[in-house]
């Protein structure tokens, strides 16, 4: 293995640009009245749609293929159909919500359970913190996860320390925020963001991430039961873009667990969301022009996260009075974290083992090749 | 069919012609707004519409500063054991008041607000007519004391443990309990220091109410300098909006800390904001316990059977300093004060009703400070001599279960405290 291999020298082929930057250079003004606009792929890694296996048992049932909105509103069906509880709310959710994620559940379950907030983010979690109160459950979407922060304080000072503060009289455990979540391509400043790592600091709530539509029902049925406030970020550009077949019926995946999705023996990946595509391309890669081996994990609850499962590589020493979580993951989280403005949100979470220290020194070398890689 | 109609629609100009077809269209129907925004008439005048700061929403009182019914009309027709609960009842903050700051420095409560807040009275919501307390949830950011026994209020002011609650985790004064024993008919939400947070939450309880068909209405208590915080904009647009069963309940005392109204605000008050987001709105006289009591009774009546928020703007003067780390004299003079705790004050007021009635006298009044007196100095001992929680509480209820990243947390401190115990408290700390 070389030590001295430099990003710059890595083959152009792998790259994947939809259209190639020749297009883009040499496609004129044409004179059409419309503006060309060519197909473009926003997102070039093809996601990875697993087996029909949960915790490696295999699903039973009937399953139907869904994207990640139609197994969102599966979710959210069984959910009302089995909890007369249960309230979804938020900005344009009684149409069938921006993204088509509510489509149908107003007409099927009433105006009184799916139905339109006024357009006021720290309005609708209150709000959301109030049912939840009274041990109704209450399902709240923030339209886009940018727009989550006039939420912040009634996130953070309310719903993560209502059952603390109170010497468990009262919680809001039944409160779920749903909100699409990181790029899209061109999204712009604000609805391309990923703000997971703000609420990793957070201790009182948990914050989940699927990578697929099977993952995504099972998660979020999983954050509706749950007895604690969850947020729910669901990667938009997945919500057409990934298929796969997905139970009818309810079932669930558990919370604060990490999935290896590929075993490896020189370099652990780490990722959520979106990015969980593009670390199996890395760790396939690695091995093809590397000879390295790639151990890859789906982290999917980022609080409170899988610890066992990351750290097996590399253990950590914890010495520090914040909380744990914010202690450890956060700030991995908030230093390697780059925004880019094209719309590429990178995180990855990379632990070393001694093998592996000459080729890949540290985890910054690794995030310029998979972000080099994929802008 | 004209040519343009092949266009694609982005292309099509507005020729003269066609505009003209479709003013030639216009029945007299149109003359009138079709706006989907408003409701309204048209008006060929240019005016704009001009705030009444000066003559604002009257005032609603039933008694004057004598205790003499000013409309017999308004007289509620409380029954004599129903006022006196008030009356028994209304003393106790102050006495509790009294008692904090002059306790201070001897390791009594690091911290309290020390003054008597108006809140719609015990029996009104509960509903209480000597029959089974039909249930409420109120949210505050203070206690309101008619509702709270002596035990959830004195233990908060000390960080003890109490069967009910745990785990006092908040600084004093910041409540929760469900009336006697944690299982009363009243629910006061847990107090929260960011104001006025509750207020939106508030709107979600009572909308889950209406869809319980509980007959339950919710009342948000909250201050004029909350009132400017966006949660409250938020929570009175919700509650009309989504039509829910809820009193917002404002206490108009003048200042938040050393922040006068007229720099608060500058409309008329907070009763003036209700009508502009759909919402029927009241001022009342805050320190006349019987209008305070009639329009929370109405308000909740109607609240509940209509589905619709009810605002009351209670105005009254905020007597003590802001809290014990306050002092008050920097901002205000004390003659102001002075002319509202000697000259109009709730306490003095009913007392005056009721002497009035003939249902009390100096000889009773005597005898009820000195037993109110006592319960007080007796609660506080014993919250002095009870032990604090267990340290393993600052773990407990982050969240239902405890993640293993907190046991671990939870396991170093219990090894930290093996090793160096001696260099902390642990005596004053249930094992």
């Amino acid at each position: 293995m070389p030590g001295s291999c430099s990003p710059l020298r890595f083959p152009y082929p792998l790259l994947h640009l939809h259209p190639p930057p020749s297009a883009l250079f040499h496609s004129l003004p044409s004179p059409l009245l419309h503006f060309p606009h060519p197909p473009f792929h926003h997102f070039p890694h093809p996601p990875y749609t697993a087996p029909l296996r949960l915790n490696n048992v295999s699903v039973a049932g009937q399953t139907q293929k869904m994207n990640l909105f139609q197994s969102i509103t599966s979710a959210l069906d069984n959910t009302l159909s089995r909890d007369p509880t249960a309230v979804i709310f938020g900005e344009d959710v009684a149409f069938g919500g921006v993204f088509r994620c509510t489509v149908g559940l107003r007409d099927k379950y009433g105006k009184d359970r799916v139905f339109n907030t006024p357009l006021c983010e720290q309005g609708i979690v209150g709000f959301g913190i109030g049912v939840a109160v009274t041990g109704a459950t209450a399902i709240a979407e923030i339209q886009f996860a940018d727009y989550i922060f006039p939420a912040f304080d009634q996130i953070v000072n309310e719903a993560a320390k209502y059952r603390y503060r109170s010497g468990d009289l009262f919680n809001c455990g039944s409160l779920t925020i749903r909100a699409p979540w990181g790029c899209v391509g061109h999204g712009g400043l604000y609805h391309s963001q990923s703000p997971e790592a703000f609420f990793a600091h957070c201790p009182g709530i948990k914050v989940v991430i699927p990578r697929s539509p099977l993952q995504a029902k099972g998660l979020l049925l999983s954050c509706i039961e749950d007895k604690n406030p969850c947020i729910f970020f669901e990667p938009k550009i997945l919500y057409r873009a990934a298929v796969e077949q997905v139970p009818v019926e309810p079932y669930y995946i558990p919370l604060s667990q990490a999935e290896v999705l590929q075993e490896g023996s020189d370099v652990t990946l780490v990722a959520w969301g979106t990015q969980v595509h593009v670390i199996r391309e890395v760790a396939t890669m690695a091995q093809e022009k590397l000879g390295v081996s790639c151990e890859v994990i789906d982290l999917k609850t980022i609080l409170p996260w899988d610890t066992e499962a990351v750290c097996k590589v590399n253990r950590m020493l914890e010495n520090h009075f914040s909380p744990h979580v914010s202690g450890s993951l956060s700030p991995l989280l908030a230093s390697i974290g780059p925004w880019n403005l094209v719309g590429i949100i990178f995180v990855c979470v990379i632990f070393l083992c001694h093998s592996m220290v000459t080729v890949l020194s540290n985890y910054r070398w690794v995030k310029t090749f998979v972000t080099w890689l994929i802008c | 069919m004209s040519e343009s109609d092949a266009l694609p629609p982005h292309l099509v100009l507005s020729s003269p012609q066609r505009v003209l077809r479709q003013q030639q269209e216009f029945t007299s129907l149109e003359e009138k707004p079709q706006f989907p925004g408003a409701s309204a008439d048209f008006v060929d005048k240019l005016d704009f519409i001009q705030p009444n700061v000066i003559s604002g929403i009257p005032i609603y009182r039933v008694m004057d500063r004598q205790g003499q019914i000013i409309n017999p009309d308004e007289d509620p027709q409380l029954a004599q054991e129903q006022v006196l609960s008030l009356q028994t009842h209304d003393p106790l903050p102050q006495t509790i008041a009294g008692s904090v700051p002059s306790t201070r420095g001897k390791g009594r409560p690091p911290w309290c607000f020390p003054h008597v807040e108006p809140a719609p009275p015990w029996p009104e919501m509960t509903g209480y007519r000597g029959r089974q307390p039909e249930p409420s949830l109120q949210f505050t950011r203070l206690p309101q004391p008619p509702w709270c026994p002596l035990i959830p209020i004195r233990s908060p002011c000390y960080s003890r443990a109490e069967p009910h609650n745990r785990a006092q985790r908040q600084s004093p004064a910041h409540l929760a309990g469900r009336g006697e024993g944690g299982s009363g008919p009243i629910s006061p939400a847990p107090c929260t220091n960011p104001s006025p947070a509750t207020l939106p939450a508030a709107v979600g309880a009572a909308y889950a109410f209406k869809r319980d068909n509980a007959s339950r209405a919710v009342i948000c208590y909250f201050g004029e300098g909350a009132a400017s915080e966006g949660d409250a904009h938020a929570g009175f647009n919700f509650a009309a909006t989504l039509e829910c069963p809820i009193l917002f309940f404002c206490r108009n005392n003048g200042y938040a800390i050393s922040t006068p109204t007229s720099e608060q605000y500058r409309g008329d008050g907070i009763a003036a904001r209700g009508p502009g987001y759909g919402i029927m709105s009241i001022r009342v006289d805050g320190n006349d316990v019987l209008a305070v009591y009639n329009a929370t009774r109405e308000a909740r009546r109607r609240a509940i059977a209509e589905n619709q928020p009810f605002l009351i703007e209670a105005m009254t003067y905020r007597i003590g300093h802001h809290s014990t780390s306050d002092d008050s004299s920097a901002y205000r003079s004390v003659d102001e004060v002075n002319y509202w705790d000697k000259q109009d004050h709730p306490i003095s007021r009913l007392r005056h009703h009721m002497v009035g009635r003939g249902w009390w006298d100096e000889e009773q009044e005597k005898s009820w400070r000195k037993k109110s007196r006592k319960r007080v100095m007796e609660a506080f001992e014993q919250a002095e001599r009870k032990l604090k929680p267990s340290p393993q509480h600052l773990f407990s209820d982050v969240y239902c279960e405890m993640p293993s990243h907190l046991q671990k947390q939870q396991e170093a401190l219990a090894r930290h405290l093996r090793l160096y115990g001696e260099h902390y408290p642990l005596e004053h700390f249930e094992k």
